[in-house]
């Protein structure tokens, strides 16, 4: 980053001009780092989905995508060119200008929600005091994509769908937010990058936070709407829940959003209990390693096991999901609140750094 | 009960009309027939409160071709293959049922080995069906991998039916007095050699489902039958015998040689879906047992009956023998005849019990054949089931009785 500016300010003198602006350079670096970064999410994206369907044709004893491109890498690509150039059809009764704006909101978070991800050791592109919060705002006004969708089509499924996201979102959130606090009492910070510093001497999903970990993993297949909680697109009840007036890009937008949320709470999960960039011994070949190969190991990991849920497990009826997060989830993670609180005021002075930071 | 008489046929009703609603503030919705989980063409009519379901009005018809008029113009060998097309997951043993009433009317005996070989096809049909509705009802409540893994086997038995009869689906196999051929003994040697990789599949199905914690959340006391319901609304088959009734018409009333064979009938005890899935996954396990048996113990002889007023003469005969070529001649064209007279003939089925009620007139045609399709009854009992339960088990007991549309409508 300090190189961007630097760059900027001096490259009018150059051309014989005075130096620019610091506020003119931080502008223009900035925005060009948003728009790779953004760019290189989106085309990951396409790998992810790739990787998904391959593992799910795996479990499933088939082979996958893989005719477009060698093994079917650019079978995503060929997906999204297919959704880009269909006719968007907008019913007549639908509030059009809501109906278009759902899908552009759902997508708009997602990628807003990855500016405050560090890869490597401040490589962030946003490194903000209060990143974990901002994460926690983000993903809650998602579901405003989703409710805005579902009401706007004017179809009954969509709607009935939107019902059941606005609640099911909203329960599953209240216990992401009490493991967020949980991690927050351990690393004293909510800087993403301070989270993952205060794991050096032991990743949290190592430490006593281990149940807060599980919780913290259904509770984001709950958020992002994959198997056993895709109650809002469930097929066999809702046909394609809030998606299924969406065609074309608006289609695209909410399936590209879908997954990035999918990535990003892998991210997230790797950052808060898998150490994010660091290594899992701090020795010489593995510290060697780039820190960002191994937040992406990680993430692999973690999506690995998001994509084999899909493929095992039934759907949860609407009352038993909301008994999932309420009654299990909820005094779990409310417990574990205190738990931790205890733990770090009595027993780590005492160990010292010996496990779980 | 709505008013179906104050508007035109091709209008909407005006409880369906955008926005409807009741005084209390129900939703109604159309459930199909475009829908993943309406398992063909079922149109039901839900009225919802929230999630809860207050009533289902299934709407059928959608796929009515009129077998039964139409049967009445063809002769009686021209009307199996409308068999197939009814309970389309299990053909052969529609056919059964056909085959089996123009036998008694006609007084027909099938040879031993004709009837190991019908009995083996009625088996394969079974497995076939229950493997669809097992791992369609896991599909159902949410599960995606189950159906991938049971399509497998079920192509392989349908290319069991192509080899034997020439057809994957439509297989138009049986006939009044045996089956149409022998089977080539590469087919019956893989038959034995599937018989024995087959309960693996069912152990690794299972393994998906039978423990599953979210399976049973969503299928334990879930559409719960009693049995004077059962019998009140003429439930047969699985969903009967769910209810802890010992009625299988392989057991109850022996048609050819299930009586020689040793397998059990697996009852169930709450009547819910659960136990269904349960009686099927063993049902299958039963019938990969009559299939090994049949294979094993397949007696000699010929596999069709060699009465050639109703069947006809093998073609190396006809090259040689005047007498062969006219009854060739004579059934190809005029069909045979069959005695005046009335007769019901039933198999199990392995959606329940399908009957065939066949009304002769003397000629080559039949005067009236009414079908009676397990499955018609089975939907009956869709709203006292669903009724009170929520939104996703709707779909979840439409998938546990099991209905097909092609018999629903026939």
């Amino acid at each position: 980053m300090g190189v961007l500016i630097h760059f900027f300010t001096t490259l009018p003198v150059y051309f014989g001009l005075d130096p620019m602006g610091y506020a003119w350079a931080w502008t223009i670096s900035q925005t060009l780092l948003i728009v790779v970064y953004a760019g290189l999410v989106m085309v990951s994206v396409a790998f992810w989905i790739l990787a998904d369907r391959k593992i799910w044709a795996a479990v499933q004893m088939r082979r996958g995508p893989n005719v477009v491109g060698a093994f079917g890498l650019l079978q995503t690509f060929a997906d999204a060119m297919k959704f880009m150039f269909k006719e968007p059809i907008i019913p007549a009764a639908a509030n059009k200008a809501i109906f278009l704006l759902a899908p552009i909101i759902s997508a708009t978070l997602a990628f807003a929600a990855w500016a405050v991800v560090p890869l490597d050791n401040g490589w962030v592109v946003a490194d903000i005091n209060v990143g974990v919060l901002y994460l926690f705002a983000i993903s809650s006004l998602g579901v405003y994509g989703v409710i805005m969708g579902g009401w706007a089509s004017n179809s009954k499924y969509g709607f009935l769908s939107a019902l059941r996201s606005a609640a099911q979102m909203v329960s599953y959130e209240v216990s992401i937010g009490f493991v967020i606090v949980t991690v927050l009492v351990f690393a004293g910070s909510l800087n993403l990058s301070q989270i993952v510093r205060a794991q050096a001497h032991g990743w949290y999903v190592f430490s006593i936070l281990f149940p807060m970990f599980v919780v913290m993993f259904i509770s984001s297949l709950a958020e992002t709407q994959r198997p056993p909680f895709d109650l809002l697109e469930a097929e066999s009840e809702l046909v394609a829940g809030f998606m299924v007036e969406y065609s074309s890009t608006p289609f695209l937008l909410y399936f590209l959003g879908e997954y990035m949320n999918i990535i990003m709470l892998c991210a997230l999960m790797s950052i808060m209990f898998l150490g994010g960039w660091l290594p899992p011994v701090d020795i010489f070949p593995l510290n060697a390693v780039p820190g960002i190969l191994w937040l992406l190991l990680k993430i692999i990991v973690m999506f690995f096991m998001v994509s084999m849920v899909k493929a095992f497990v039934p759907r949860y009826r609407y009352d038993q999901l909301m008994r999932l997060g309420w009654k299990v989830l909820l005094p779990l993670s409310m417990a574990w609140v205190v738990i931790a609180g205890a733990w770090v005021v009595f027993v780590r002075p005492a160990l010292a750094h010996v496990f779980g930071g | 009960m709505q008013d179906y008489t104050s508007f035109r046929p091709d209008e909407t009703p005006p409880w369906l009309r955008d926005g409807a609603q009741s005084e209390d503030g129900r939703i109604t919705i159309n459930f199909g027939p475009q829908h993943p989980a309406a398992h063909g063409v079922l149109r039901l009519v839900l009225e919802l409160d929230g999630e809860l379901v207050t009533r289902v009005d299934p709407h059928i018809g959608l796929l009515h071709r009129g077998t039964e008029k139409l049967m009445e113009s063809k002769t009686y060998l021209q009307n199996i293959p409308y068999f197939d097309r009814l309970d389309y997951v299990s053909p052969m043993n529609q056919e059964h049922a056909y085959c089996l009433a123009i036998e008694k009317l006609l007084g027909l005996e099938v040879p031993k080995r004709g009837q190991y070989v019908r009995v083996l096809f009625c088996e394969v049909g079974r497995i076939l069906s229950h493997l669809l509705q097992v791992t369609t009802q896991a599909m159902d409540v949410g599960a995606l991998t189950p159906p991938l893994w049971g399509f497998e086997a079920r192509e392989d038995l349908m290319q069991f039916y192509e080899r034997a009869s020439g057809s994957r689906l439509h297989a138009n196999y049986f006939r009044p007095g045996g089956v149409h051929q022998d089977l080539p003994p590469k087919l019956i040697e893989d038959m034995i050699e599937f018989c024995g990789r087959f309960p693996k599949l069912l152990d690794d199905i299972e393994s998906l489902l039978t423990e599953n914690r979210i399976f049973k959340q969503r299928n334990v006391e879930i559409g719960v039958l009693t049995r004077e319901m059962a019998e009140t609304y003429g439930l047969t088959g699985v969903l009967l015998r769910s209810t802890g009734v010992a009625w299988d018409l392989r057991r109850a009333q022996p048609y050819e040689c299930y009586s020689e064979l040793d397998f059990q009938i697996p009852i169930g005890k709450n009547g819910d879906n659960y136990d269904r899935y349960c009686l099927r996954v063993e049902e299958m396990r039963q019938s990969n047992k009559i299939m090994l048996h049949c294979l094993q113990n397949l007696p000699e002889g010929p596999v069709v009956s060699t009465d050639h007023k109703v069947v006809p003469p093998r073609r190396a005969v006809m090259k040689s023998s005047m007498e062969a070529l006219i009854h060739h001649f004579k059934l190809y064209t005029e069909g045979f005849k069959v005695p005046e007279g009335e007769v019901y003939a039933a198999v199990e089925a392995p959606k329940g019990e399908f009957g065939v009620y066949l009304v002769s007139d003397g000629t080559n045609k039949p005067y009236r054949c009414k079908i009676r399709a397990p499955s018609y009854a089975s939907l009956q009992a869709l709203e006292p089931l669903a009724v009170g339960h929520m939104l996703a088990d709707v779909s979840s007991i439409i998938g546990s009785i099991d209905v097909v549309f092609g018999e629903v409508d026939r």
